[in-house]
């Protein structure tokens, strides 16, 4: 388990091979699109899973993770067994 | 007998299977205490329990069975999580429900107490107080027969779907899951998987074009399940912006069963719009299986066809499991003493059928044979039926005994896993019932003397944990039964200088190997030095031998030192009626059971003295024979031929002289009463056809007994 404070540093905290990543959307210094667009790019983590939590459940920025190239996400606020069940959804 | 106490019997019968049950869980539970399916099951059974328990005046169970169902939902919610004390508990509370059922036990009260107070223990401080007030009368929470559905689903991800980094090889997975019937990795299960997944390739490019990042393949999924449309599009939310998803409903199981549901091959293609009916009618002509004419008619790819042929083999199944279902229902409870009366009353009938065959040969009257051979098939089918309504899985017996290993191998501080076989092998009632002993009997000493303590296992290079494997199965008319377990085996030496001290055998007696292994069936032998609670009481292996003896039975044991022990029993399928041959001896007749008797042989008189005992060649084997007209004190007949009756009884061949073999008969069984139950060398009697009466021989106790005397 790998955490980071935001978006910049989760990118330079990432190095090795992780099994999926939770991000969040609204972080200072570079947002969670922002972020999911820079992974995606790296060809090491063009096919890992990425989970996006989202404060509001508006379909707009659901869209626009998900052409950033995000997985899934998950509506805040949520419960432990729903980002289980997430986790376990995208992990298979 | 009024209502109420109908239903106060109903319940208690039912109960205590549902506490079967119970413990059954129980144990999976020790294994697997997190198992949402397994503590679900549980509580429904406390539930169960409760609910008609108070309904039905038990006052006791339902206030005791309150308290565990409340710790129960506690632990379903996962504010409690379930440890091995817990499980002994639960354990306990089972136990205690059983006794109470029975109005066995002493101390209830108190017993009750303990355990609601232990329990409540590990309950959250504030649900205490305002919980334990009494049993609630709650509706179920927990749904169990939701109608099945099939769902014909389309999934056909965005060439992109990789890029997102979704694994739809985790969305079918997720989509088996919810299938009906038999999941993926189950083992105690044999039904079908409701799920068919037909992955379409056909819009695969050629190698030299493909790209390995994209997602060309798409699937037909026909899926039974419980759950609605919403479950399983949920399972694609992920992904079904950029996918095309359809989900259909092809039929409600409610449905199945009352009209034609399993459709042809070609309407399903029909009414997926893949084709006309005018295709069907065009290819039908042919006659040759429609799918494949389809496929090379190129009117469809073999994989449409590959998947509607899934959806029909799977519409199939659900209506063949509805069928099951509704079995189930139209299945109703019978007192075990009105079969008993119902399998004597078709015993009479079957001698009433021989008489009426005697007589109707005697007056040479073709309609009235005719009559009597209409009436036998009737009693025989009428008695084939009967036998097998007393028929029980054995598995149930099976099931009792996980819980007497996992306590025994506790209290002795070894690690024994039981693993049963078989255990829908149907037995007698009555067999199944007699039975119950002799297995735990034998499965106690397996236990105490055939498994070793974790340490001496590691130290003799086996697996920490010891194994018992208990099997039943089916061989030639008769049931097969197991018990095998990889512990230390049979110490030879051992039994060979207890048999020596004990006056068994004699100390030059030349034994094979296999010899001396038998010698424990010998009465009184006990080779446990030290006398536990467990086994080692002196009333050993003999005890067990008689048991399976008085079953029509035959017991052998294989054992290897160092590698374990098998012990192996024979029983017959019914207890109630045997193929007899019947003997004439003087003026009396006898039956032998036909499952010893090898053959007949003539034994010719030529003036010498008639011995009670002597030896016969047969084919250059020495066989003893016994001549039972000595044996039983009858009057002798004085015939220059008499017939030997050649048995094979536990692998050793021996003769019973009588003067004429009558033939082979169904032999009905009666017992002799309490007075002649203990007479040697006969265990039963029979009604002949024409009224008299013969007795059934104990053969094996008769060739015991002369060899004795010799």
């Amino acid at each position: 388990m790998v955490q980071a404070a935001d978006g910049k540093d989760a990118l330079q905290q990432l190095s090795g091979p992780v099994d999926m990543i939770i991000t969040d959307l609204n972080m200072p210094n570079m947002d969670g699109l922002e972020l999911i667009r820079q992974v995606r790019a790296m060809p090491s983590f063009k096919f890992t899973p990425i989970i996006m939590l989202t404060t509001e459940s508006q379909a707009g920025k659901k869209q626009e993770g998900k052409q950033a190239g995000a997985t899934g996400w998950i509506v805040k606020p949520f419960k432990p067994e729903q980002l289980l069940g997430v986790v376990k959804k995208v992990l298979g | 007998m009024s209502f109420a106490d109908q239903g106060r019997k109903a319940y208690l019968v039912e109960a205590s299977e549902i506490l079967d049950q119970a413990e059954e869980t129980l144990l999976k539970l020790e294994k697997k205490p997190e198992d949402s399916e397994l503590l679900n099951r549980f509580f429904r059974s406390m539930h169960t329990i409760k609910g008609s328990g108070a309904m039905f005046g038990f006052d006791e169970i339902a206030l005791f069975t309150h308290e565990v169902e409340t710790f129960m939902d506690k632990v379903r919610e996962g504010a409690i999580r379930l440890n091995t004390e817990l499980v002994d508990l639960l354990f306990q509370s089972r136990d205690l429900i059983r006794d109470m059922l029975k109005e066995e036990g002493t101390n209830r009260g108190e017993r009750a107490r303990d355990i609601v107070s232990a329990l409540q223990k590990h309950l959250p401080r504030d649900e205490i107080t305002q919980e334990s007030s009494g049993p609630a009368i709650q509706a179920d929470a927990v749904m169990e027969t939701e109608p099945l559905r099939i769902f014909r689903i389309k999934f056909r991800p965005g060439e992109n779907i990789f890029f997102t980094g979704a694994n739809p090889f985790g969305l079918l997975q997720e989509l088996l899951e919810m299938a009906a019937g038999r999941k993926p990795g189950d083992q105690d299960d044999t039904g079908p998987v409701l799920c068919r997944i037909v992955a379409r390739t056909d819009h695969l490019p050629a190698l030299q074009d493909l790209n390995p990042e994209l997602c060309c393949t798409w699937w037909d999924i026909i899926l039974t399940t419980a759950r609605d449309e919403n479950a399983i599009r949920d399972v694609f939310i992920f992904v079904e912006d950029d996918a095309e998803l359809v989900v259909e409903t092809l039929s409600e199981s409610e449905q199945i069963g009352t009209e034609r549901t399993q459709k042809k091959l070609g309407e399903i293609l029909v009414h997926r719009g893949v084709l006309t009916p005018q295709d069907i009618e065009e290819v039908l002509q042919q006659q040759e299986k429609i799918g494949q004419l389809l496929v090379r008619t190129g009117k469809v790819s073999s994989q449409e066809v590959a998947s509607a042929l899934a959806e029909q083999e799977l519409s199939g199944q659900v209506s063949s499991l509805e069928k099951a279902k509704t079995k189930v229902q139209s299945s109703i409870r019978v007192d075990s003493e009105k079969l008993d009366k119902l399998v004597d009353l078709v015993g009479e009938l079957v001698i009433a059928q021989s008489r009426l065959n005697q007589v109707a040969g005697h007056l040479d009257s073709s309609e009235l044979i005719a009559l009597a051979e209409e009436m036998e098939r009737l009693s025989d089918s009428l008695r084939d039926n009967t036998m097998t309504m007393r028929m029980l899985p054995i598995g149930i017996t099976f099931n009792k005994f996980s819980r007497l290993v996992r306590d025994l191998s506790r209290e002795l501080g070894k690690e024994i896993r039981l693993t049963a076989e078989g255990g829908e092998t149907e037995l007698d009632k009555t067999v199944i019932e007699r039975l119950n002993d002799p297995l735990v009997h034998l499965l106690r000493n397996s236990i105490d003397h055939g498994i070793e303590d974790p340490e001496a296992r590691i130290a003799a290079g086996k697996p920490r944990e010891g194994n018992i494997v208990l099997t039943a199965a089916h061989g030639s008319g008769e049931v097969i039964i197991r018990i095998k377990d990889d512990g230390k085996g049979l110490d030879s030496k051992k039994i060979r200088e207890k048999a020596v001290s004990k006056g068994i055998v004699s100390p030059d007696a030349e034994m094979t190997e296999q010899q001396l292994h038998e010698l424990i069936f010998a009465p009184g032998f006990s080779t446990a030095t030290k006398v536990t609670g467990v086994s080692g009481r002196g009333v050993g292996m003999d005890v067990v031998k008689r048991g399976i003896d008085e079953l029509r039975g035959g017991i052998s044991l294989e054992s290897k030192k160092g590698r374990g022990t098998a012990i192996t029993m024979k029983l017959p399928l019914t207890l109630a009626i045997i193929d007899g041959l019947q003997v004439d001896v003087g003026a009396e007749s006898f039956i032998i059971p036909l499952s010893n008797v090898e053959e007949c042989i003539e034994l010719r008189h030529t003036g010498e003295k008639r011995e009670a005992k002597s030896i016969v060649n047969l084919r250059g084997e020495v066989v003893p024979y016994v001549r039972l007209v000595d044996w039983f004190g009858l009057k002798e007949q004085g015939l220059a031929i008499e017939q030997i009756v050649i048995m094979n009884i536990s692998k050793h061949r021996v003769g019973l002289v009588v003067d004429k073999v009558v033939g082979q008969h169904q032999t009905v069984i009666k017992s002799l009463g309490r007075v002649y139950g203990n007479v040697r060398g006969v265990s039963g009697a029979t009604v002949n056809g024409d009224g008299s009466m013969s007795l059934i021989l104990d053969v094996s106790a008769l060739v015991e007994d002369s060899a004795k005397d010799a």
